[in-house]
């Protein structure tokens, strides 16, 4: 056995070969991606493993393979699940006959998530059994454990871990990853059929697991008891590591409840821990699912320990926990007084404030500035989505009014446009995002002729989990080649009139290309096409000459990362330009161009 | 053994490979270690830090406040806004160039490198300071910024590992078209520290 450095997804991935799996299917989002990455990126060679077009896809896809018999893992973040919860909802009234795992990463914070949204939920939602991992090892374990209960309680089981286990690093112990799972086949039967009659009584059997699964879980050494004393504290997931960390460091007696498995709770061994206690203190991020538990079941058996959590506003709700805040937690829930002997630190001078912003070189930026250009003078709103290119809404940009989800935009300016038809509506789009969710409402605009302008930033990739082919990219994760699909064909076959295609660096044309689409009666759309600098080699670099009057209009309307003001001239950072000429396109002074020249 | 090592930078600086190698040369070097990244969202250009800790079997991946044995500070800022994590006698190294946001560029707030310098020499005396990117240049690109730190760290004792286990993470780790390059850099880095010993 070889220890090796493992980020968890890379674990997790490796954990899932090792029990066998047969098919892996997912869309990219942070903190997920590298789960599915890192199984082709080690495929022996019989594993199929697909980028999805979306969650929902891919939790069907990998369903499919599950109703035949074969070890199915879907991958995702949080709010993946809210896209794949329609299929989610009906297997767990199907169930699996081969192992499925729903792979779904909560980020707390969030870090990089629109909401805060704790997939636990959806577990107790769907009735379906999850694991929570307190580290990249036990997550390594625990997807192993949840293939074989998926195929013991035929029903698929999650794993959510969240991003400090996806993105942290641990020391394994690899064993042997042996082979896949032999498939036995689809058998014809009623049971794949969902019909009310079978809901019903599916829905008993469902019900009757439920208590059933959580006494497995009991028995699982996911879930332990240490400890001694009238106190005792109860944590999951990352707040259990910085509990024992902080636990180790101080003396005291104190119970530890480690819940592994949230849902169905285990409710015997919490049973067990419980007996005796005064006070119970309870560790968790984001929802109070473990504590509302230890509440139910404190009632039920008529309790009289009193449970500290946020019902009880000891702990927040938002934000991800740390080390101090569970340190700070444990020591006032024991009476150990913390206060003095800090050592107090000097605070620094202020610091320039540092928000991510798009790459210097990013044909977003080109792109936005041109439709910015085209409607200095109307009343519009910018529709925004999902992507790298939301980082449009900062200064000196400005282009993103709106951001809720995967392919609103598209659709929130179709009800901005019903309640404000005066105003122009603008709705910008990545590729990878167009075809997640983006075409339905692009149908519906057509279908509604409602007179919208849609911008698709078809930069070649999906740019922000760190460049996944889509169906767009005609490459696909078995290495094969395939058939691109066409964004303009798409738009043209769903009936929009008016599409344009421009290269987003020829500023002229662009603003021009906008103007047309944007005056057209009816839907209509542009394409600005230009790829990701991170996948392309940069071009002439650009430099500031002698005729530069100090106007700034590159640092005041562009907002690149590359060029600055030192004080006495404008400086463009070589190390970062890329040679798109924006800025050069822009110089009123005629000052920047390559440094060829 | 227990190390805690924090790296703090700009996002595309390689703070990521740089607390990959540290740990995977601990791990060759039979410790177990750990590491917690700031991965995602479009981090060019953000706030990133690193943590990596060696002999952490039994903690969690994020170094406490002011538990930091040594900070890696890739950018002058980024050191300061995370001395507070820095144990008292910590170590630093830090590259000296300072690496100004758009934000500080638009509202012409100026961001005074020289007082950050100061405040950072006040608070850690035992710090390194290298204008890094003159050196990763010297190897060939700007790019090896990360190994050329931690060569400067390495050779003035601040990181508990071997020479032999760090080039081996550096082999292992690194793309091998960058190898020569990368290796050269982190030579470049130990030789920095030798030379200003000679001048001392």
């Amino acid at each position: 056995m070889a220890k090796k450095l493992l980020m968890g997804n890379e674990a997790i991935a490796l954990g899932a070969i090792k029990a066998g799996v047969n098919v892996v299917t997912g869309y990219p989002g942070t903190p997920s991606t590298e789960v599915l990455e890192t199984v082709a990126r080690h495929n022996p060679g019989d594993i199929y493993v697909e980028w999805s077009v979306n969650e929902k896809v891919a939790m069907e896809v990998a369903g499919g393979a599950a109703y035949a018999g074969a070890r199915a893992l879907v991958t995702m973040k949080q709010m993946g699940l809210n896209v794949a919860s329609d299929p989610l909802m009906s297997l767990a009234y199907i169930g699996v006959k081969g192992g499925m795992v729903v792979l779904v990463a909560d980020d707390p914070g969030p870090i990089s998530s629109q909401t805060e949204q704790d997939s636990r939920h959806f577990a107790r939602f769907s009735n379906l059994p999850v694991f929570d991992p307190s580290t990249p090892e036990e997550a390594f374990e625990m997807i192993q454990s949840a293939f074989e209960l998926s195929e013991q309680v035929q029903l698929p089981v999650l794993l959510r871990p969240t991003t400090r286990i996806c993105h942290s690093c641990s020391t394994l112990d690899l064993p042997e990853m042996g082979g896949r799972k032999n498939i036995e086949g689809f058998e014809k039967d009623p049971r794949w059929v969902i019909f009310p009659s079978l809901s019903y009584r599916k829905h008993i059997q469902l019900e009757e697991l439920q208590e059933k699964i959580g006494d497995i879980f009991s028995e699982m050494p996911y879930n332990t008891v240490t400890g001694k004393g009238s106190k005792g504290i109860a944590a999951s997931g990352v707040a259990c590591s910085y509990a024992g960390e902080v636990l180790s460091s101080i003396n005291a007696d104190v119970k530890l409840f480690k819940v592994g498995t949230p849902y169905p709770f285990p409710s015997r061994l919490a049973q067990e821990f419980m007996e005796g206690l005064d006070e119970v203190l309870v560790l968790e991020e984001l929802d109070p699912v473990i504590e509302e538990s230890l509440l139910e079941l404190s009632a039920k058996n008529c309790g009289r320990a009193r449970i500290y959590g946020k019902r009880t506003k000891h702990l927040p709700y938002a934000g991800e926990y740390s080390y101090e805040l569970v340190r700070s937690a444990i020591t006032k829930f024991l009476g150990i007084d913390e206060a003095a002997g800090r050592a107090s630190i000097n605070l620094p001078p202020p610091l320039p404030a540092r928000p991510p912003v798009l790459c210097a070189g990013c044909p977003h930026r080109a792109s936005f500035y041109a439709v910015k250009t085209a409607l200095r003078k109307q009343k519009a709103v910018f529709t925004g989505d999902i992507g790298c290119y939301t980082l449009g809404n900062a200064k000196p940009l400005e282009m993103v009014d709106t951001c809720l989800c995967m392919g609103a935009g598209i659709t929130i300016a179709q009800g901005l446009h019903r309640a404000e038809p005066d105003a122009r509506h603008i709705a910008f789009i990545g590729d990878s995002t167009f075809f997640h969710t983006g075409i339905p409402g692009l149908i519906n605009a057509v279908y509604n002729n409602t007179d919208i302008t849609i911008v698709v930033l078809d930069n070649g990739t999906t740019a922000m989990t760190g460049h996944q082919p889509h169906p767009g990219t005609g490459k696909t994760m078995m290495g094969n080649i395939s058939e691109k699909i066409d964004i303009k064909g798409i738009l043209s076959a769903c009936g929009v009139k008016h599409i344009a295609k421009v290269n987003p660096f020829d500023l002229k044309k662009s603003v021009e290309v906008v103007k047309e689409a944007v005056s057209h009666k009816g839907p209509s759309a542009v394409i600005f096409e230009a790829p990701c600098i991170a996948v392309t080699k940069p071009s002439i670099r650009q430099v500031v000459g002698d005729k530069c009057t100090l106007c700034k209009k590159c640092i005041r309307e562009i907002g690149c990362p590359a060029i600055s003001f030192n004080g006495e001239k404008i400086e463009i950072e070589p190390s970062l330009c890329y040679g798109c000429t924006l800025c050069s396109q822009i110089c009123p002074a005629g000052a920047i161009g390559g440094a060829d020249r | 053994m227990k190390c805690d090592i924090l790296i703090a930078g700009v996002g595309g600086q390689g703070t990521v490979l740089a607390s990959r190698l540290l740990a995977a040369s601990a791990v060759e070097a039979g410790y177990f270690a750990r590491t917690s990244e700031t991965i995602g969202m479009a981090q060019r250009g953000g706030c990133v830090v690193s943590h990596v800790r060696i002999g952490s079997q039994k903690a969690s991946s994020i170094i406490p406040s002011g538990m930091a044995d040594l900070l890696i500070g890739f950018e002058l800022s980024e050191a300061a806004r995370n001395m507070y994590r820095l144990s008292p006698g910590g170590k630093c190294v830090i590259n000296t160039r300072a690496i100004k946001p758009v934000t500080a560029s638009l509202d012409s707030k100026s961001y005074d490198a020289d007082r950050v310098y100061e405040y950072i020499k006040a608070n850690a005396p035992r710090s390194i300071f290298v204008d890094g990117y003159a050196l990763a240049q010297k190897a060939g690109s700007v790019k090896a910024l990360n190994v050329v730190l931690i060569g400067v760290a390495a050779a003035a004792g601040f990181i508990p590992i071997g020479r032999d286990e760090l080039e081996k993470a550096i082999v292992c780790n690194v793309s091998p078209k960058y190898v020569d390059l990368n290796i050269k850099a982190f030579n470049i880095g130990l030789e920095y520290v030798a030379a200003a010993g000679e001048n001392n």
